[in-house]
């Protein structure tokens, strides 16, 4: 009797629990239904998006993007035809023109917000001032505001007529509509020059890296750039005589309305560009500050007691720490930029948001349109992820 | 806890998917059922445009041509305009069809333009054409050109998402021209292009050239070229494959143009009324004659109409005829009898 108690113990638990029970399988069940669930209102979203659509004789289809697009893209683009150009191509020539701005834009916003950040942390009272100033401005303010400011402020400040533009030496003619600039294309023996151009940099960059083995052996000054630039120099102008001139110049001219010939940067990409870099830029100098601020303060007292210059402490010790620290929230900002190009629209720049907008009006295939357009700038947007998360893994502190 | 708020999770997602999975019951029901039950018309406009349908800066009330046939339509459904049974609805060119897919407007009074690929694709029914217009353009006097031919090499200002765009671009390559196209996506937007030089020209239906034009600091500088390169038959749009709202659509604008026909005015509307006459006691649905009872309307929404905004001529005249801003002729507007291409229909 005095055993019964403990040997019920024993067989209970090691008695299979049901599995009704077991929280092994009531998890598994769960995921089960939940996947159910999740599928089930996709479909009915979907299903029920393509029966109303049906419902009003409308049906999804891919074949209006072969139609021509029927009228006419004023950027980033020669001899556009509108009546053989299609849909697609419409669509890859805006998505060219995004990538102009986001290239450039991504670049701008890096430098102005480095400089910026830095300049926030100045011990110079003026330059901590207006960076301050600067970062609160734009980063609490709409940027479809800034843009339409800076649009309009463009187009008020500049000449009004064409045959009264700002001529720049080049010749630069600026005015409302542009700046016009010359237009250097190679011509039929620029390939020679290129070549050598070329060898002349592989050249450089070999001497670079053994210049760089040489300071660690050794420890003399690298002086890299002072190999580096004099041999790409050589090489560049001994390809120059050899190809005899390989680029053609095409001046901007004057004619009844506007000019011609010649290359332009219209005001809708300057102001998209520009807006996208100001605004970015305070955000990333507030990354940039946050990052250098991190880095413990005894690294530079370390520094200044190596007789390291205030420049060389901030080149050579505090950025590369605080690099690491500022990769993640910078690749957050790149990818606002990419996506805020879209607001291109407002001020009529020919992003591939504003060419998709035409298509879906002039097709009436909205759902269709919109898809490609979002699988478009997710594409863009995996792509800038995928570069700064490899950067950020080169970045990593490697513990040994 | 933990298992609570799973459990509640998914509770959810099943609320939501019967919610989803019953069907849309509206959607066979037609949209003249739907007005008289929600009390109200929602009617798809401009906003935006001097003369056709603009915000009165005085009253903040929707004023112009097509606001005036909102109200018209409004009066056929409900007897009378109130400052309850009519909404309006500012729409983009952008999103004005869309507007009308999704049932978020019963009708669409906005300076369309009908085509056939609208009407084929867009899920949309066009009609009756309210306005006879054609695309042109309009440059700054001082530009000193004479017409579309002098314009080899210039910037353009237009409406994106409009068959404009599609017109001006096959007019300046079949010229040969080489061109820059500036697009913006509302009115204001263009003719301001216009007014700080970013454009030579801007173009558009000349109706809406000459609305913006009487909207500018000085609408003396701007001259509207002879050509025109289109033609623009502007009309109300409605869902596909409602009849019924159909008819009382169409039936409403030529009941406009027949009150025109008939001498019929806001003003001598009670004499008419009186009239003995057999064609004008059937239209204005006076004695036992069916006329607004064919179309599921009170058989005297004829008189309802004129009543609220007067016939054809008064509208015109009222909105953007030639003691307006807009100053335009009736020309191609003016009805049948008067050289125009407005024909409504016998009504019998």
């Amino acid at each position: 009797m005095s055993d019964q108690p403990s040997s019920t113990f024993v067989a209970s638990r090691h008695a299979p629990v049901p599995p009704w029970r077991d929280i092994r399988y009531i998890q598994a069940f769960l995921q089960i239904v939940f996947l159910i669930a999740v599928v089930a209102f996709g479909y009915t979203l979907i299903h029920n998006l393509v029966s109303n659509l049906a419902d009003n004789r409308m049906a999804i289809t891919f074949k209006a993007f072969d139609r021509p697009f029927g009228t006419n893209i004023s950027e980033g683009t020669s001899n556009f035809d509108p009546a053989t150009t299609s849909n697609w191509e419409a669509l890859w020539i805006g998505f060219r023109n995004t990538l102009r701005v986001v290239a450039i834009g991504l670049v701008g916003t890096t430098i102005l917000g480095v400089l910026i950040g830095i300049g926030r942390l100045s011990s110079n009272f003026l330059v901590r001032l207006v960076a301050n100033f600067y970062i609160e401005v734009f980063r609490n303010t709409p940027l479809l505001v800034q843009l339409y400011f800076i649009y309009r402020g463009l187009r008020v400040t500049m000449p009004e007529r064409v045959q009264d533009s700002i001529k720049l030496p080049g010749p630069v003619f600026v005015n409302r509509r542009a700046i016009n600039f010359p237009l250097i294309e190679g011509t039929d023996t620029a390939w020679l020059f290129y070549l050598l151009f070329g060898i002349g940099l592989a050249v450089g960059i070999g001497l670079w890296v053994w210049r760089l083995r040489v300071q660690d052996r050794t420890g003399q000054p690298a002086s890299v750039l002072r190999w580096f630039v004099p041999t790409i120099l050589l090489f560049g102008a001994v390809g120059w005589l050899v190809a005899g001139g390989p680029f053609s110049i095409q001046n901007p001219e004057l004619k009844r309305f506007n000019f011609e010939g010649g290359d332009k940067l219209s005001m809708e990409y300057l102001t998209l560009t520009l807006g996208l870099i100001l605004y970015t830029a305070a955000f990333v100098a507030d990354i940039v500050r946050a990052g250098i601020q991190a880095v413990p303060h005894g690294q530079i007292e370390a520094a200044r007691a190596q007789g390291f210059s205030g420049g060389q402490t901030l080149r050579l010790i505090v950025l590369p720490q605080a690099l690491r620290l500022i990769i993640p929230p910078l690749g957050n900002q790149y990818l606002n930029l990419a996506k805020n190009s879209s607001l291109g629209v407002a001020i009529g720049f020919f992003d591939v948001y504003n060419i998709a907008s035409i298509i879906s009006n002039q097709t009436g295939q909205s759902v269709a349109v919109f898809a490609v357009m979002m699988a478009i700038y997710l594409g863009l947007s995996l792509t800038i992820s995928v570069v700064m998360n490899a950067v950020n893994y080169s970045m990593r502190l490697r513990s040994r | 806890m933990k298992h609570n708020t799973r459990w509640i999770g998914l509770l959810l997602a099943l609320v939501m998917l019967t919610a989803l999975a019953v069907p849309t019951a509206s959607a066979q029901e037609s949209i003249l059922d739907q007005v008289r039950a929600r009390g109200s018309l929602i009617c798809g406009v401009n906003g935006g445009l001097p003369g056709f349908g603009y915000l009165d800066p005085d009253s903040g009330e929707m004023l112009g041509f097509d606001a005036d046939f909102c109200r018209a339509l409004a009066a056929a459904v409900f007897g009378e305009v109130t400052a309850d049974n009519l909404v309006f609805v500012q729409l983009t060119a952008q999103e004005r069809f869309t507007a009308v897919q999704n049932r978020q407007v019963d009708v669409l009074f906005r300076n369309a333009t009908w085509t056939v690929q609208r009407d084929a694709e867009l899920g949309l029914d066009f009609g009756p054409v309210n306005f006879y217009d054609g695309q042109g353009v309009m440059v700054p006097r001082d530009l000193g050109v004479a017409s579309l031919d002098d314009m080899d090499g210039a910037s353009i200002c237009v409406l994106t998402g409009t068959t404009t765009e599609l017109n001006i671009t096959e007019a300046m390559e079949k010229r040969g021209f080489s061109y820059e196209l500036v697009k913006f996506e509302r009115p204001a937007e263009t003719i301001g292009g216009l007014e700080e030089g970013r454009c030579d020209a801007l173009t558009s239906d000349i109706s809406q050239l000459a609305g913006l034009r009487s909207g500018t600091a000085d609408p003396g500088r701007y001259i509207i070229l002879p050509d025109v390169i289109s033609k623009e038959a502007l009309s109300a749009a409605y869902i596909e494959g409602d009849p019924a709202w159909a008819d009382v659509v169409k039936w409403t604008v030529y009941a406009t143009m027949q009150a025109e026909e008939y001498g019929i005015t806001q003003a001598n509307l009670d004499e008419a009324m009186a009239s003995t006459e057999a064609s004008i006691q059937r239209f204005l649905g006076q004695g036992d004659q069916a006329s607004g009872l064919l179309l599921g309307l009170d058989n005297d929404f004829v008189v309802n109409v004129i009543r609220a905004v007067g016939n054809y001529g008064e509208i015109f005249e009222r909105n953007v005829g030639i003691n307006t801003p807009l100053a335009l002729e009736r020309g191609l507007n003016a009805l049948w009898t008067d050289g125009g291409l407005h024909y409504p229909p016998d009504w019998r």
